[in-house]
């Protein structure tokens, strides 16, 4: 699922709104699945649609919220989500991040997000961007107008007409994993001598932490 | 230097630290549930790995089991994909030999009341589970945070947590509580204060005289919705409540190993000095009963407190999808449903203070439904041997089998459209409970005293 690039060229969806939970995202109905995939149909479902979502569904039978952002013509095949304010708060559920990304979402822009989210976009090659908020009204009539923008991830920075129109910052590693679509537990197990001789000091130092069936 | 307890859990956990500045942070123990598992064992098959530690490890189906039919075993789930998961947790386990308390096991329940019952869950400790609510476990001193699954799938390979420190937030909650206000009235205050994003990057250690006071249970209802306020883990430092709490468990330390851990334990609490990045006073004295109003567990007010102006955009789609008028009192709200029980008031102290509202009374005919679901099978063992059960059946409550049911409502317990619930739970999110459900986060017993009365009343008065 890593995307494995520097630059995104794309258009944006707009979700001016603060606080988009989890639940929001993805309602709970569609946690059941044991696979990573199929989640995009139901991406934000309980608003995108009339009527009530539930897995295995014809989605050709579904009443369409004609409103929802997703739902509009002049946004269709825009792959940037902005919102505003902790945005991915509630739940880890980390179907979330991969329903934004099955629906074709490469890129989310908010003003914050909530902490297990932000993780989350990482591990699975989903680009989360912070910016002011100064920037992100910007970025809301950018939306409203239709314009490509360009995300150069190598450069941290965002292009709109020809011309930087912001950076942004982003933590070195995470921006690494992200370009290089890197095996994040492939390298922490190149630390595995380290892991080992913690693991031998600390089962010294407090036993009964590795002492769990002491049952009895 | 003086440290945080944070920064001391911190420090006895940190491995290394790479190159950019992040650490791989030594997890002791790792809770396991049904529903945010599956990728990640899978993860594990495909790239043929095994796990580092299985004894760090212990899990429990939670989220999707029925609170009905429970003798049943996996046959009482009717819902096939529902069903599946729970097998493929119980596939997992086995194949990795990995302990589960199984559906039909007596200590089965929501993973969060199951840890600390069990002494799987000890002070000094780091826990992972893949579930936000995993900040529950902080009330036992112990540092322990919610992951993604992918998270799930490298703390099992690696025994790790690749992280970066959070800064330390202290909440002092000063005072005396009145008669009828809890641990949620307090941890709803805290959230209303600082609002769902006022903790992001915080680990957030509550303190002061309140906190001092109050049982274990009630600060695990405290830390449960650290998360709510944006904070990845919630604390309390140890003291002698924790130990009385934690000691004799089934797989807490005995012996020389107990008197061993104790001598270690006393160390967590924040020294002195501590520097921390950002205090919040609070004054428990004058806190009353909470309740939330609208789609986000800051949308709070006091019990006497009135339905507020739609000043932004995000109060107007509350108010719109709550079905509310700015100016409305609480009691004005037609309620539909109570639910008692998830991981933050489902312990044998939130079932008895429910029981203590209800008893001798009935249920309101307005009421279409009012559920007990306890946290784990001893819990609802526990409260059968006190007769709780029947205090809350003959009132009229129906006393349910053990999971997180109409809290996230992945079971059949689920809120009807439009309906109002006043629910012990966790988060009133739109949908939360069911399709158009819509929820009002409230103490047990305030959800108690509703259930009696139809609607909102204030229980300061009706608890000794």
């Amino acid at each position: 699922m890593k995307n494995n690039y520097n630059f995104h060229i794309g258009r944006i969806t707009p979700l001016p709104r603060d606080n988009v939970d989890t639940d929001q995202i993805i309602p709970k109905q569609f946690l059941k699945s044991i696979k990573k995939s199929g989640f995009g149909p139901n991406l934000f479902d309980a608003w995108r649609y009339e009527d009530e979502g539930y897995p295995g569904q014809d989605l050709s039978e579904r009443l369409i919220n004609k409103d929802f952002i997703l739902n509009q013509e002049k946004f269709l095949g825009a792959d940037v989500l902005l919102s505003k304010d902790n945005f991915g708060c509630g739940s880890s559920r980390e179907h979330a991040v991969w329903s934004l990304m099955d629906f074709g979402f490469k890129v989310v822009i908010a003003q914050s997000f909530a902490d297990i989210f932000y993780n989350n976009c990482f591990k699975n090659g989903l680009l989360p961007i912070k910016l002011s908020e100064e920037i992100i009204t910007k970025l809301f009539d950018i939306a409203e107008q239709r314009k490509e923008i360009e995300i150069d991830l190598l450069n941290q920075v965002i292009v709109c007409e020809g011309s930087e129109f912001c950076r942004f910052e982003i933590d070195p590693f995470r921006k690494e994993c992200i370009l290089e679509g890197l095996d994040e537990i492939g390298l922490s197990l190149k630390f595995s001598e380290d892991i080992k001789n913690f693991e031998i000091q600390r089962s010294h130092d407090a036993p009964w932490v590795f002492n769990k069936n002491n049952e009895g | 230097m003086s440290k945080t307890l944070y920064d001391k859990l911190w420090d006895a956990h940190a491995v290394i630290q790479r190159n950019d500045g992040t650490h791989l942070l030594y997890i002791d123990r790792h809770l396991i549930h049904e529903v945010t598992s599956p990728q990640a064992f899978e993860g594990l098959r495909l790239a043929k790995r095994q796990p580092w530690r299985i004894s760090a490890n212990i899990a429990t189906p939670d989220h999707n089991v029925p609170t009905t039919n429970r003798e049943e075993g996996l046959d009482g789930i009717v819902d096939e994909v529902a069903k599946l998961q729970v097998t493929t947790l119980d596939d997992n386990c086995k194949e990795y030999g990995i302990t589960q308390f199984d559906i039909l096991d007596k200590r089965q329940g929501i993973v969060h009341v199951v840890g600390p019952e069990q002494g799987v869950t000890l002070p000094g400790m780091t826990i992972v589970c893949g579930d936000s609510h995993t900040s529950t476990h902080g009330a036992l001193a112990t540092l322990a945070m919610g992951i993604g699954t992918s998270e799930v799938e490298h703390v099992l390979a690696t025994q790790c947590l690749v992280v970066s420190k959070l800064k330390n937030m202290k909440v002092s909650i000063d005072g005396q509580l009145s008669n009828g206000v809890s641990a949620k009235d307090v941890t709803l205050a805290v959230i209303e204060k600082i609002g769902t994003a006022g903790g992001t990057g915080y680990a957030i250690e509550y303190c002061g005289e309140v906190i001092r006071n109050m049982s274990i249970e009630g600060r695990m209802t405290v830390c449960n919705m650290a998360i709510e306020a944006g904070a990845r883990a919630g604390l309390v430092a140890f003291d002698k409540k924790t130990l009385e709490y934690v000691q004799n468990r089934p797989y807490s330390p005995k012996g020389r190993d107990l008197q061993h851990a104790i001598s270690q334990w006393h160390e967590l609490r924040s020294d002195e000095d501590a520097i921390f990045e950002e205090i919040i006073h609070i004054d428990g004295t004058s806190l009353k009963p909470k309740v939330s109003w609208g789609t986000s567990p800051e949308m709070v007010i006091d019990i006497d407190g009135i339905i507020p102006e739609a000043s932004s955009e995000s109060l107007s789609h509350a108010l719109k999808y709550m079905d509310l008028k700015p100016g409305m009192k609480l009691s004005d709200i037609k309620l539909d449903q109570i639910f008692i029980g998830s991981c933050t008031n489902s312990r044998i102290e939130d079932l008895r203070i429910a029981a203590q509202v209800v008893k001798g009374k009935k249920v309101s005919d307005t009421i279409k439904r009012a559920i007990v679901v306890p946290g784990s099978g001893l819990v609802s063992a526990a409260a059968v041997k006190e007769g709780l059960d029947q205090v809350f059946v003959e009132a009229g409550f129906e006393w349910r089998a053990p999971g997180c049911s109409m809290c996230l409502a992945m079971n059949p317990d689920q809120l009807g459209e439009g309906e109002h619930c006043a629910s012990t739970s966790n988060r009133n999110f739109e949908g939360r409970q069911g399709y158009g459900g819509r929820t009002h986060l409230v103490s047990p017993a305030t959800a108690a005293a509703a259930a009696i009365s139809g609607h909102f009343v204030d229980v300061r008065g009706l608890i000794k």
